[in-house]
């Protein structure tokens, strides 16, 4: 149902869609994001269950072309009033950037860092785009198919920069 | 992070910075907090987590959908058999298969089991935090009979591992329906003396009303779910508006308060306690004999009896253990009523043996996100009590 309200309002900003075991889901690109979200937003979507992301390595290829990108960010929306989901997938490249939901959902600020750390993947304007479950000088994400299960280095250590390391800490930040 | 060099740098004027955690006595798990006072007030919170991660998604995307139920007991394990029930619901949501209604009702009756032990602790423990030691005492002995039912039904007390894709483990053993019906007496009454310990003291109203107050419009922002969201007043409760395993068939009330505070997060879990005894007794009433696991080879283990007697079991259960099962190709996202809120499970499938991604929803990140702005003006002992109320289990958290 909210799905005809995009269309219907933004036509032609769904890129795809499917409606999997009643799960509907959209497929929109991350410079239409913003747009969608304040619709949704205004229709009664104002509970954002979750932000997370799934690693594609082999898709650029598979597609042949450069636009879907490496990776998915997925949103999660409920609405509180008809208890409807809507699941929003937005592709990006590797290296490329999502704008941020911080400034309607509180609650984007965490699940926003914790794709960063995860995935590596930043958003554009948040205000404190740090790694939330690793520490600051974690080599890589944790969560790409490409990083090892075992972690690759034991103890991790490989170009860290904390005192006990031989070094200073990362200054920059 | 600001490191503990920095901080004291930054010492100046009557700023001081406290560090509580990782493993302070009242985080309940390792989670740091690194508190700004300006003498006993609070001008900035900044928890830190992430000690207990233990990689729960990237283990899952290397074990099968099967191998990956022992890690959902340690995600909250105040009430491990929620998780376990969630992550099961959420796989069978992707198979498209439904479970047998002895499954579905032992399912409703351990995870109203699981609620109970995990409010006994959250409000015993906060009372605990706060000073009042005693109601913690009659609380627990309540917990330790429910750990019994369960050690009775999964022969684990913490890490029970019970469901299967496609049902349950077990059935539930001789002597489980009368320990319940103990149990739920005997409940009702510890609940009544904690009641009479806590809810009309003044002492703990002086401590817990109007601390940690939220607005309704603001914890739908936060992403709060669970008895967090309903003490703002808001009936959000997936028992009641998404029913899953049958819970439209029960009678229950959904409790909600009105200001979001301490107080009646503590008010909303009592009453939720009562209610899941309601439950219970409903399920017990009800229960019917039948089978507990599917009846698919496709999905169930055939009994150890078949395997060796039997060619064609021999065959099913090579093929479940070596290439797991069928496993459509697609993504669902499958939520349950967890003790702290929404428990949500985003698997993504290749049609391989192992999910490609599994992505755990916890319900106390997007509450402890904001605990910040909870604490902002409050004391460093009002701190301690809305972190308490949040009911912060680091296994989740940190997943």
């Amino acid at each position: 149902m909210i799905i005809e309200h995009i269309d219907a309002q933004l036509p032609g900003i769904v890129t795809d869609r499917h409606d999997f075991r009643g799960d509907q889901t959209i497929v929109v690109a991350a410079e239409n994001l913003l747009a969608v979200v304040d619709l949704i937003h205004r229709e009664g979507f104002q509970l954002l269950v979750d932000i997370t992301a799934v690693d594609w390595p082999q898709r650029p290829s598979i597609q042949g072309s450069g636009a879907a990108g490496r990776f998915d960010v997925v949103y999660h929306w409920l609405n509180l009033a008809s208890q409807e989901r809507l699941r929003v997938k937005v592709p990006v490249a590797d290296g490329g950037t999502v704008p941020t939901l911080t400034g309607q959902f509180k609650t984007a600020d965490w699940y926003e860092r914790e794709v960063f750390d995860l995935f590596g993947i930043r958003f554009d304007g948040h205000p404190n785009m740090k790694r939330l479950l690793t520490w600051d000088d974690f080599p890589g994400h944790p969560l790409r198919k490409d990083f090892p299960l075992d972690g690759g280095d034991v103890f991790c250590m490989e170009g860290c920069t904390a005192p006990f390391n031989n070094g200073e800490r990362n200054q920059e930040r | 992070m600001e490191s503990i060099a920095m901080t004291r740098q930054q010492l100046d004027g009557d700023k001081m910075i406290v560090n509580m955690g990782p493993s302070h006595p009242t985080t309940h798990g390792t989670l740091r907090i690194i508190l700004e006072l300006q003498g006993e007030t609070i001008t900035k919170a900044t928890p830190e987590i992430g000690y207990l991660h233990r990689g729960v998604e990237k283990l899952g995307e290397n074990l099968s959908y099967q191998q990956f139920i022992p890690l959902t007991d340690r995600l909250n394990y105040c009430s491990s058999i929620m998780n376990n029930v969630g992550y099961t619901t959420a796989v069978e949501k992707l198979l498209g298969i439904q479970i047998p209604k002895r499954a579905q009702q032992i399912r409703v009756l351990v995870s109203e089991l699981a609620r109970i032990a995990d409010h006994l602790v959250c409000v015993g423990v906060n009372a605990v935090d706060i000073g009042a030691f005693t109601a913690f005492l009659y609380l627990f002995r309540q917990r330790e009979t429910i750990y019994d039912l369960f050690e009775m039904a999964a022969g684990q007390r913490l890490h029970t591992s019970f469901t299967r894709i496609g049902g349950l483990f077990r059935d539930l053993p001789e002597g489980f329906v009368p320990l319940c019906e103990r149990f739920l007496v005997e409940c009702e009454e510890s609940i009544d003396e904690m009641e009479r310990l806590l809810t009309r003291n003044p002492i703990w109203h002086d401590r817990t009303k109007g601390i940690g107050a939220i607005s309704p419009e603001d914890a739908v922002n936060w992403g709060y779910t669970g008895p967090c969201l309903r003490a703002a007043g808001v009936p959000q409760d997936l028992r009641k508006a998404q029913p899953y395993l049958g819970y439209e068939t029960y009678d229950f009330d959904i409790p909600i308060g009105t200001t979001g505070d301490v107080f009646d997060r503590y008010l909303v879990r009592t009453e939720e306690m009562r209610q899941s005894l309601r439950i219970i007794r409903q399920v017990l009433d009800r229960l019917e004999p039948g089978p507990v696991m599917i009846d698919d080879p496709k999905v169930a283990l055939p009994s150890k009896e078949k395997v060796y007697t039997r060619m064609e079991s021999l065959i099913h259960h090579f093929k479940l253990i070596m290439h797991g099962m069928d496993m459509p190709v697609g993504e669902v996202y499958s939520a349950t009523e967890a003790a702290n809120g929404e428990l949500g499970f985003y698997i993504v499938s290749d049609g391989g043996k192992n999910p490609y991604r599994i992505r755990v929803r916890p319900p106390c990140l997007p509450i402890f996100s904001s605990f910040e702005d909870q604490v902002k003006g409050g004391l460093i002992a009002d701190a301690v009590a809305v972190l308490g109320a949040m009911n912060i289990i680091a296994g989740e958290l940190d997943r």
